[in-house]
């Protein structure tokens, strides 16, 4: 409080501010500075809400044994807590989604970039929208009552849950994600990029593959990103759609279980709070947020190596 | 510039075959809800009843819901007693019954008897004086896939071999040579349901030993679609669960060791469909028996024992069962 100013050299002077400085101000940047808390300190307590269960569940499980097991059945005589196949069971899922949302969100967004006239992109952009729209329930049954039944027509022996159906429906899910956000990073490429090659007698397709998608790698980058973040925590599909059986196995014909689905199914019985089981729930929803967390890291650093900046 | 109708056509004929398509996504969504819940408290407020107070139940988890529906309708009517209904475990409800804490406690089985140093031990220590009613029988019915013409009748030996710890039974022909080889797949309860519990402990010996690689849902809906939506489906839940899906599905006899008996009310209801049925309890402590709400709730489930057993999905007391459980009712209560 007393120290001297010895600094008072290099800050501006005090007489340049606006004197008498309104409280009202003061009290904008409080608010809006706790609009920003609240995210902060939601994350930091759910943090703190998965760590101490699953730290106690880590006393009782060994992690080696979490992490390598190949057996899940927590809740069964005896326990086994492998979650391996829970982990098996997510990649399996993702990789299906995003076999469905990568090559037609893109070729959704350049088509709406490149391609399309005005019209068509003003009819089209809020159709994939309501298609975003769409309550994730509603993807659920229609994987479970038309697409496995689909999946059976034309002559995959699939079982009634089954990997392949729920993963491709997320798939389809998130195509307007990937598209959507992709067609931004696209139509925010400089016009002098085309028009260059336009100039040089590039065809359309070498404009849009070998200018405007390398020149928007970030922006799609980061849509692929958001996508399989989405479609590791998906739920409610493959809660209905692909079963709540922890097979080890990539066969996308057979059922499998994810981390989520474990999660919700499991919340939502009556396993008595404070029970092993219980702590299970945690344990799985901390090694979830955490491979979130790494997918996040990676894509960010990802996106600022390959950014290009104009201008 | 020009107006071009085509691809707007073309979009909203799109927009009309996603309609169409969540359309028929959702019509399926026949889950039916039925009474459950873990404990429930209801007090509306004063009318012109007379009776009030407040009646403590808990035990298994499978009678739960039968109480908690009359409950709900007793309190209809006396909107001033207080009913609540823990679902701690049969074991666990005794424990806590014994103990003189709760006035009603519910049991998929009985007691245990006194020289065992058992449930009934703890009582007489503590001096909790008590009054059996059954309530209700419980069936399990084993089903299969529409297209599973050989299962017809499956002993209790085949059963294990298929539900038991560890079980390799991939095939159908894994559980009899005469089956043909095709692909068994299973569904069943999910480890917290009460029907669990009974199907393992009288299938596999123990109480919560099974395998588990089967579909295990809590809600019996996914059971259906399961056994329904697979070639080689096998699955269990509550007869009456079943009796609301015959179309989709077959029941299988069960073979206990005296022949091949199908599951039905009647078969339940005289115990001939062993070892899958059984009686389903209330205990009332004879303390509590003498206050007028108790004894208004237990009457009241007593007479109207058909219809809340078929509300919570149970087989109702046959007319013999009603008359014993009345007739305790009248001695335990001098009346």
């Amino acid at each position: 409080m007393a120290a001297p100013d010895v600094t008072a050299g290099a800050r501006p002077d005090s007489r340049l501010r606006a004197p008498g400085r309104r409280w009202s101000e003061d009290a904008v940047k409080l608010g809006l500075g706790l609009c920003a808390l609240v995210s902060v300190a939601t994350t930091a307590g759910i943090v703190v809400a998965l760590l101490v269960p699953a730290l106690e569940f880590f006393r009782e499980v060994s992690i080696v044994d979490f992490l390598t097991g190949t057996e899940w059945a927590p809740l069964f005589e005896p326990a086994r807590f492998g979650a391996i196949p829970l982990l098996v069971g997510t990649i399996s899922i993702t990789l299906w989604a995003c076999v469905v949302c990568m090559p037609f969100g893109l070729g959704a967004a350049i088509f709406m970039s490149e391609y399309a006239g005005d019209r068509t992109r003003k009819l089209l952009k809020p159709l994939l929208e309501l298609l975003a729209g769409i309550p994730t329930v509603v993807f659920g049954y229609f994987a479970l009552t038309f697409f496995t039944p689909l999946l059976r027509r034309i002559g995959l022996d699939v079982e009634i849950f089954n990997a392949l159906s729920a993963g491709l429906v997320i798939g389809v899910m998130l195509i307007p994600t990937v598209a959507s956000l992709s067609e931004d990073a696209m139509s925010s490429v400089p016009i002098d990029l085309r028009s260059g090659a336009y100039a040089l007698g590039s065809t359309r397709l070498q404009v849009a593959t070998r200018i405007v998608v390398p020149a928007a790698i970030s922006g799609i980058a980061a849509s692929y990103v958001l996508a399989i973040s989405r479609a590791i925590g998906e739920t409610m599909i493959v809660l209905i759609a692909a079963g709540q059986q922890a097979n080890l196995t990539f066969d996308p014909m057979r059922a499998v279980e994810t981390m989520t689905a474990f999660i919700a199914a499991t919340g939502s019985g009556d396993t008595p709070t404070g029970s092993i089981e219980y702590k299970t729930i945690f344990a799985v929803g901390l090694t979830l947020f955490l491979i979130t967390l790494v997918m996040n890291a990676v894509a960010i650093r990802l996106v600022r190596r390959f950014r290009e900046v104009y201008e | 510039m020009s107006f071009r109708p085509t691809p707007r056509l073309v979009l909203l004929g799109l927009a009309a075959v996603i309609l169409a398509m969540v359309v028929t996504g959702c019509g399926r969504d026949d889950t039916s809800s039925n009474a459950q819940g873990a404990s429930q408290t209801t007090d509306t407020g004063g009318t012109t009843e007379s009776l009030f107070g407040r009646i403590e139940a808990d035990g298994s988890s499978t009678v739960g819901p039968l109480v908690t529906a009359a409950a709900e309708s007793f309190q209809q009517e006396n909107p001033d007693v207080q009913v609540t209904v823990g679902i701690s475990g049969t074991g666990g409800g005794f424990e806590r019954f014994c103990a003189g804490e709760t006035d009603l406690s519910n049991a998929s089985r009985p007691i245990k008897p006194d020289p065992e140093d058992q449930e009934a031990t703890l009582c007489k220590k503590n001096g909790v004086e008590y009054t059996e009613f059954q309530v209700a029988n419980d069936g399990i019915a084993v089903v299969t896939n529409k297209e599973i013409a050989w299962a017809t009748c499956l002993t209790v030996d085949q059963l294990k071999k298929i539900w038991e710890p560890g079980s390799k039974v991939k095939s159908w022909k894994d559980v009899d040579p005469s089956f043909p080889d095709e692909k068994l797949t299973l569904a069943g309860p999910g480890t917290d349901s009460g029907t669990f519990d009974f199907f393992t402990n009288e299938i596999n010996g123990e109480e919560g030993a099974s395998r588990s690689d089967y579909q295990a849902s809590e809600d019996d809906n996914v059971i259906v679609q399961a056994v329904e939506g697979d070639k080689g489906g096998l699955g269990y839940f509550g007869l009456s669960y079943y009796e609301q899906n015959q179309d989709k599905l077959n029941d299988v006899e069960v073979d206990g060791g005296d022949g091949c008996v199908a599951p039905s009310t009647e078969t339940v209801q005289d115990s001939s469909y062993t070892p899958l049925s059984r009686p389903l309890f209330v205990y009332a402590k004879n303390e509590a028996l003498k206050r007028p709400e108790v004894q208004a709730f237990i009457k009241y489930m007593l007479d109207n024992h058909t219809s809340i057993s078929e509300s919570a999905l149970f087989v109702p007391l046959t007319d013999e069962q009603a008359q014993k459980a009345e007739d305790t009712f009248a001695t335990a209560t001098g009346s």
